[in-house]
């Protein structure tokens, strides 16, 4: 079933097709962005600003997903590497604060929460490459052992030493429209999109890139020309977790402030539907967290806008459109070959 | 083959030395895990050996106590029959909370809004609505993942989120009770399912169900069909068995049992559907499958176990002055010790038996 799917998305002509539906797509998208403009400045800037925003997690926690699946371990612990690493992040900053400036406490905040979520990568890769458990497993028991941990030193009441505040970069961001929404943004923001372009790079353009995919791909052959399975999947998962807690970082100490039982809210699994969305790239990924994105920014601004429409009936959309998005394109798009596995050198 | 080996083997054995051989490692993981969570409590200031024993005691302590930890196990053996039975087909059912949810509500309405019936017709009608209802809701995923291949674990979430809103939404609209509280209105005498002394006929409910469930898995063609599917869908396909049906029915009956859970809860304890009624069951129901590895009939003391935690949980708060929320990292460290079974043998010194091993990861994306 899949196997023919994929020939005829790799036939040459259809990926001509493809591209320019793409570009089709994005003119469109452009002209509706200018048209609601000058019908709505106000709205249109809020909605844009807030998909930046509404992605930014998700685009940090698909990057998480997809470098780890690209060596082939599954991950569906993201949704507790960035609850552990928001509340670390938020404890460590709330701890620090009183003793030190703002911002270096915000700092040491946000990496600490990024050393949590390797750390937990850590955990996951020795759960599914040491232990060979069932990943899918592994990853469950990271989403449990954060909410109840999180949930267990939760204390009631605390608020962050200071927010992660936004910044202007100089003369761009008075541009019209395109400057609020894109270059007055908060340092973790701009890091993130910085970082799509990185891992692009790097997945596709550097050894450590070519290494990772052939031992998502082809482990044996891999294991063959001397690269480390075992060794690439340990890094790969480790450094993932990095961006799940930076994630993480981003909900407590840049968008919410606080820190709340089950904040994440769902986030690290709909990060997952990005990743498939996106094929598995970065760059892919990143037009599905703005999407989603967008739908969740929508959703604000209608409830902003006092349509009578129930909260919980436009609240269910973000978790529709997963859906939705998964039934289109699960089935074609093509995971790599040996993910999920345990690999076993002969 | 190698199953069929041990399957013989296992018959020469006592009946003691089998029971022991199946239940060792999740006993011995209970006790590690406890254990783990001992050292968390101490180092986070509490004294363990007085939180252990208010647990003890505010689920097994008395007659009273011991109905109350019935009664938390009876959604649980729903939970854990939900996932356990999921697993067999290799699907990995996380959407218990959410069809919980939908049977929940939609017995709740059944119970409150069709007056005049008699009991012998009411309370089944209700449970018996709110099951299909979670069944349906189950069999959506079901659906999803056969003709498109989308994840079940992911739809599965996703859905739960939608059912909070969804049944947020009705029991703070079109079904919400008069006052000012977001709720349904109680559900009439009628429909309401009855305890006899400490014993909550809810549990018989869920043992049946585990009964039958076992049945169903391990006594019936369809049953084969689903673990064959289980154990190697391309194989399954190729011997004639309908994949995409067994996947649709599997999820659908997963779905049926959760949303049983739901109704049962609402007609016998809750009495009406209120939001945030119950959340948490599905990673419950996870723990509590594995932990009985995946056999219906173990489901029931796995259920009863977890929910002595939940009961005796309150009591420990209460007079120890330690947060609940520890069961939740215990329950954790038990899925994590029940699952990685070699650290509970390397610990323990124990050889490797045989047994079912859960593949979840095929078919991952595509």
């Amino acid at each position: 079933m899949t196997s023919t799917t994929v020939t005829t998305a790799e036939k040459p002509s259809s990926r001509i097709s493809g591209r320019t539906i793409l570009i089709a797509l994005l003119v469109a998208i452009g002209i509706a962005i200018v048209y609601y403009y000058i019908v709505d400045p106000t709205a249109t800037t809020s909605v844009l600003a807030g998909t930046i925003r509404q992605a930014t997690p998700l685009i940090l926690g698909a990057l998480c997903g997809l470098i780890g699946e690209r060596s082939g371990i599954i991950n569906i612990g993201i949704e507790g590497q960035m609850l552990m690493a928001a509340f670390v992040a938020f404890m460590v900053n709330v701890a620090l604060g009183p003793i030190m400036p703002l911002g270096l406490a915000l700092f040491l905040g946000v990496v600490s929460g990024i050393l949590v979520g390797a750390l937990m990568g850590g955990f996951l890769a020795w759960m599914s490459v040491t232990l060979k458990l069932d990943q899918i497993i592994g990853g469950t028991v990271i989403n449990i052992l954060a909410l109840g941990l999180t949930s267990y030193f939760y204390v009631i009441g605390l608020t962050t030493r200071g927010k992660l505040p936004t910044f202007a970069l100089g003369p761009l961001a008075d541009i019209p429209l395109i400057g609020p929404v894109l270059f007055n943004r908060s340092p973790i923001q701009y890091l993130a999109i910085i970082l799509v372009f990185v891992v692009q790079f790097a997945l596709f353009r550097t050894v450590w890139g070519l290494r990772t995919r052939s031992v998502g791909e082809h482990p044996s052959a891999a294991d063959t020309v001397g690269i480390s399975v075992k060794m690439t999947r340990y890094m790969n998962v480790i450094i993932a977790g990095c961006f799940a807690g930076l994630a993480g970082a981003y909900l407590t100490l840049e968008s919410v402030g606080t820190f709340e039982r089950g904040m994440t809210n769902g986030r690290g699994f709909i990060a997952l539907a990005v990743m498939i969305f996106g094929r598995w790239t970065p760059l892919g990924s990143w037009g599905a967290a703005l999407l989603f994105g967008f739908a969740t920014a929508l959703k604000t601004q209608l409830d902003f806008m006092g349509l009578n429409v129930p909260p919980q009936l436009t609240g269910s959309m973000p978790y529709i459109l997963t859906i939705v998005v998964l039934a289109g394109f699960a089935g074609r798009a093509r995971p790599p070959a040996a993910v999920g596995q345990p690999y076993e050198s002969e | 083959m190698a199953a069929q080996e041990t399957e013989t083997m296992q018959e020469r054995e006592s009946v003691g030395k089998r029971l022991w051989r199946s239940a060792s490692v999740p006993v011995l993981s209970i006790i590690l895990a406890l254990v783990i969570g001992g050292v968390i409590l101490a180092l986070s200031g509490n004294n363990p050996i007085a939180a252990y024993v208010a647990l003890l005691r505010g689920s097994f302590g008395s007659a009273e106590a011991f109905g109350r930890t019935l009664e938390k196990a009876t959604p649980l053996i729903f939970g854990g029959l939900a996932v356990a039975f999921a697993f067999k087909a290799g699907l990995f059912n996380i959407g218990g909370q959410g069809q919980l949810l939908i049977g929940a509500i939609i017995a709740a309405y059944v119970g409150f809004a069709f007056d005049g019936l008699p009991f012998i017709i009411h309370m089944p009608l209700a449970l018996i609505a709110g099951a299909v209802a979670g069944g349906l809701y189950g069999a959506i995923a079901g659906a999803l993942k056969a003709y498109t291949g989308a994840h079940e674990v992911i739809t599965t979430i996703m859905l739960n989120y939608v059912a909070i809103n969804l049944t947020d939404y009705l029991a703070d609209g079109p079904w919400k009770d008069e006052g000012i509280i977001a709720r349904t209105p109680a559900v009439l005498e009628s429909a309401v399912i009855p305890t006899w002394g400490f014993l909550p006929f809810g549990f018989l409910l869920a043992v049946l169900a585990a009964i039958a469930t076992w049945y169903l898995v391990y006594r019936t063609t369809f049953g084969y069909a689903i673990r064959t599917t289980g154990i190697n869908p391309n194989a399954a396909q190729y011997a004639g068995i309908k994949v995409s049906q067994v996947i649709i029915l599997t999820m659908g009956i997963s779905g049926f049992l959760a949303g049983m859970g739901g109704a049962v809860e609402t007609l016998g304890v809750v009495g009406r559907y209120q939001p945030g009624f119950n959340l948490g069951l599905g990673f419950d129901g996870i723990t509590i499958a594995l932990l009985a590895k995946t056999n219906p009939l173990g489901v029931i003391p796995a259920a009863i176990l977890i929910g002595a935690m939940q009961a005796g949980s309150s009591q420990m708060q209460f007079s120890a002055g330690v947060p609940f929320q520890i069961i939740d990292v215990i329950q954790a460290l038990i899925l994590f010790f029940v699952s990685a079974d070699i650290i509970v043998r390397k610990v323990f010194r124990m050889r490797e038996t045989g047994g079912e091993k859960i593949t979840l990861s095929t078919g991952w994306g595509s």
